[in-house]
């Protein structure tokens, strides 16, 4: 293994686990909000109880989501010196107001933990709404830094070096507002999918828990509108990423030919020497009217590029569909629960739908990996489009593969720790000396 | 107000909140220093002291960190860059220490079903709280050496290893762990109604604040050949000698208050004392120094000439803009403050 796929490595997997915190970190704060609401207007115990200990979830992902930052922030320079000293005057901006924010994160979720009893029952929610609401602006900042290396702008090059920089410029990139919104919207949905899955899972098992139901129901009321949304911002980007970065448009639908009437590749493998892709089902036009809504735009193929100016094709496309068939799954599971909600039937004892939602459940978190993957390798072999190659900028020290196996393990380690732990912490219905007395559900006789 | 130069005032900043990290961060890594070593008849007592003082939340506290890194890339993103590289290897130790030390203490609060378990995370927890400091320590004096050379083509060990495996180095590293240590201890002093315990932690202040004087006088000593810059710094300046004598009289103020169990004070004056020592160390490590100069046309870096002797001790040293702008802050955002201590 080279140094600089070791250096790409270790910083995809810390990148892939640090998005997992980040990405709950910003969805269960409105779980969490949400449930303490409707307690405060239905009185029901239950929701407390989910306020709670979503409240409780989104404390043990913060501080691991927190460590694993911090981690990022180094690394930064740790792998990318290069990199940081092209970049920090630009992109700084973004990642301190990244620090405020992730600042007002952690107080406001100090206050709300452990301010059950002593504020307000208004200033508590609106402190959870605070840590919703930064949680949001911290995932914004820092993919706005992202955003700035697929299409950089506020700075002047001149003789290998940004001159007359503008961080406000550089925030405001052509990237910058689809792939925030991109994102967002996926933290909503994979995470309330996601609780929404493991509550469906748990109430196939246990039908009428009323715990379980109250669960789906919150979290359903997140994810639906956000996994329903998402093919929307998606094609946004689409049209936004055939306009700024071609070549990583054209690896993502393997489009090898330039040429009007592009076809929409479904599925099938990018055979690199032939220039083709096998195994596909063609639409024909497809792609030129999803980039440019029109069927006979030309759209650029990898024919245009330089061989060595290509991403990684096979890896890109396949990434790409992976994500956009997750998303379509997860969209129309969304719309049912939109059907049912409108029919008025009830989402917890309809068997078939519980089924599609446990499918589901983790698809939302496998698609954003997916998603990243295609806008970072997407984006090879430039670390900042077009300016800087990734080559160029990973560290002279050698031996980066002996970090990125003790990252690898410890992050794997970390993981299935954490799964264990929110399972027991969260997702176990509570034992029924914990609200029985509180609450019995309709229906349970003997619980 | 004369002319200040930007990258000073950078500088400071930046200074400021490594402060503000050793001050609110130390003081976790410092309960773990405590709890790996807790013992005698109230051991388990003094550990439970430890773990309701570091709720797990406080893992915010790398905002500090953060903020250093992030002033570091945007404003001297010549220097953030050499410093990744050369120094790759204790930070790259430093974050595995970090990662274990806030997870196992997470993992320790919430997995609370089997005691064996308990003690598993306890003991990653209280190691990695041990080693994490010293190799904080370690960077920041191989920083403060002023020999961070980008390395040449070749050699690993002369290029990436030897630039911070030094005497100098180690004895920061050290003295951090020793200061991390002695601020537990002190604030740990606060954390409990128990004379006994209060004692216990006491005593464990006072081993530590003798053990901060130790490591800091083998820095002192090690200077002259490794970390010239610091040495001159800390000798012929202007602000040497007021600062020397500021700096004493609060520490032997501290151990005084310690010793006659006047915790309250203490708490406050060691805030102030403890971080002109690393505020100094800081300062220092920001400036460039000539024979690690490089190509250095860093734009962020408007006054790129080296001045040390402003740094260690003197001219722009912010200590004191911590002690008063932040007097209270250790109520608020870093450490769980008394008037919203845990209820569990």
């Amino acid at each position: 293994m080279s140094d600089l796929l070791a250096a790409r490595s270790q910083m995809a997997v810390s990148l892939g686990f640090h998005i997992i915190f980040a990405v709950i970190g910003i969805g269960m704060p409105v779980l969490m909000v949400v449930a303490e609401r409707r307690w405060q207007k239905t009185g029901d115990p239950i929701y407390l109880e989910l306020a709670k200990r979503w409240a409780k979830g989104t404390a043990i992902l913060f501080a691991v989501g927190a460590v694993s930052g911090t981690v990022l922030s180094f690394e930064l320079g740790l792998l990318w010196p290069t990199f940081m000293r092209f970049a920090g005057p630009i992109i700084g901006m973004p990642f301190s107001l990244e620090g405020f924010a992730f600042f007002t994160e952690a107080i406001f979720l100090g206050v709300y933990l452990y301010g059950w009893d002593r504020i307000s029952r208004r200033a508590h929610l609106l402190a959870g709404i605070m840590v919703a609401v930064s949680g949001v602006a911290s995932g914004i900042f820092v993919v706005t830094a992202n955003a700035w290396m697929n299409s950089p702008t506020g700075f002047d090059l001149v003789g290998g070096r940004a001159v007359n920089v503008d961080p406000i410029a550089g925030m405001l990139n052509p990237m910058m507002f689809q792939q925030t919104l991109h994102m967002t919207l996926a933290a909503y949905a994979a995470t309330g999918i996601g609780v929404a899955g493991i509550h469906a899972v748990l109430l196939l098992i246990d039908r009428e828990n009323a715990f379980h139901r109250r669960a789906l129901a919150v979290a359903m009321m997140v994810g639906a509108p956000a996994a329903a949304l998402q093919p929307l911002s998606g094609h946004h980007s689409g049209q936004v990423v055939a306009r700024y970065q071609p070549a990583k448009l054209a690896a993502m639908e393997a489009h090898f030919r330039t040429g009007p009437r592009a076809p929409i590749e479904l599925g099938g493998w990018p055979d690199m020497d032939a220039r083709e892709v096998r195994y596909a089902i063609p639409i024909p036009g497809g792609l030129s009217i999803l980039a440019f809504s029109d069927p006979d735009a030309v759209v650029e193929g990898l024919d245009r590029f330089p061989r060595a100016d290509w991403p990684n094709v096979p890896i890109v496309h396949f990434a790409f569909q992976l994500m956009v068939a997750l998303g379509t799954y997860m969209a129309i599971v969304a719309l049912w629960a939109g059907w049912l909600a409108w029919r008025r039937q009830d989402h917890a004892s309809h068997r078939g739908f519980l089924r599609a939602l446990s499918v589901a459940a983790p698809m939302g978190f496998i698609a954003i990996e997916a998603g990243w993957t295609v806008t970072e390798v997407g984006r090879q072999p430039w670390t900042i489009y077009g300016v800087l190659r990734t080559a160029d900028a990973v560290t002279p020290m050698p031996g980066l593969i002996v970090p990125f196996l003790c990252f690898t393990v410890l992050y794997c380690f970390l993981g299935l720790i954490v799964v264990w732990l929110l399972y027991h912490q969260i997702a176990r219905s509570p034992r029924p000396t914990e609200w029985s007395r509180r609450y019995t559900p309709a229906g349970a006789s003997s619980a | 107000m004369p002319d200040l130069p930007l990258a000073d005032v950078l500088a400071a900043i930046l200074a400021l909140s490594l402060a503000a990290y050793v001050l609110f961060g130390g003081a976790d890594f410092g309960g773990g220093v405590w709890d790996l070593l807790a013992s005698g008849p109230r051991k388990a007592r003094q550990r439970e002291v430890i773990a309701h003082a570091i709720a797990p939340i406080w893992e915010a506290n790398h905002v500090w960190l953060i903020l250093a890194i992030v002033l570091a890339f945007t404003c001297f993103p010549e220097v953030f860059a050499r410093l990744g590289t050369v120094l790759h290897i204790p930070l790259s130790l430093m974050l595995i220490g970090i990662v274990l030390r806030g997870s196992a203490f997470i993992f320790r609060s919430y997995d609370t079903e089997e005691l064996k378990a308990q003690r598993r995370w306890g003991r990653v927890f209280a190691i990695a709280s041990l080693a994490t400091p010293v190799l904080l320590g370690v960077c920041i004096g191989a920083v403060a050496s002023g020999r961070l050379v980008p390395p040449a083509d070749g050699d690993f060990v002369t290029g990436f290893v030897e630039p911070w495996l030094t005497p100098f180095a180690l004895a920061i590293g050290l003295m951090t762990l020793t200061i991390f240590a002695f601020l537990a201890a002190v604030f740990l002093t606060l954390e409990t109604h128990d004379p006994e315990l209060a004692d216990d932690f006491r005593r464990r202040g006072l081993i530590a604040g003798v053990a901060v004087f130790v490591a800091a006088f083998a820095a002192l000593a090690l200077a002259p050949h490794g970390a010239p810059l610091v040495q001159r710094a800390l000798v012929s300046s202007t602000w040497a000698m007021p600062f020397h004598l500021v700096t004493g009289a609060v520490a032997v103020a501290v151990l005084a208050a310690l010793w006659f169990r006047k915790y309250r004070l203490d708490r406050r004056r060691d805030a102030s004392s403890l971080y002109r020592g690393r505020v100094g160390a800081g300062t220092v490590s920001l400036y460039p120094s000539p024979g690690s100069h490089g190509n250095g046309s860093g734009r962020a870096r408007p006054h790129a000439a080296p001045r040390p002797h402003c740094a260690g001790g003197g001219r722009c040293d912010p200590a004191p803009v911590a002690a008063v702008s932040f007097p209270g802050v250790q109520e608020l955002p870093g450490r769980p403050g008394r008037a919203w201590r845990v209820r569990r």
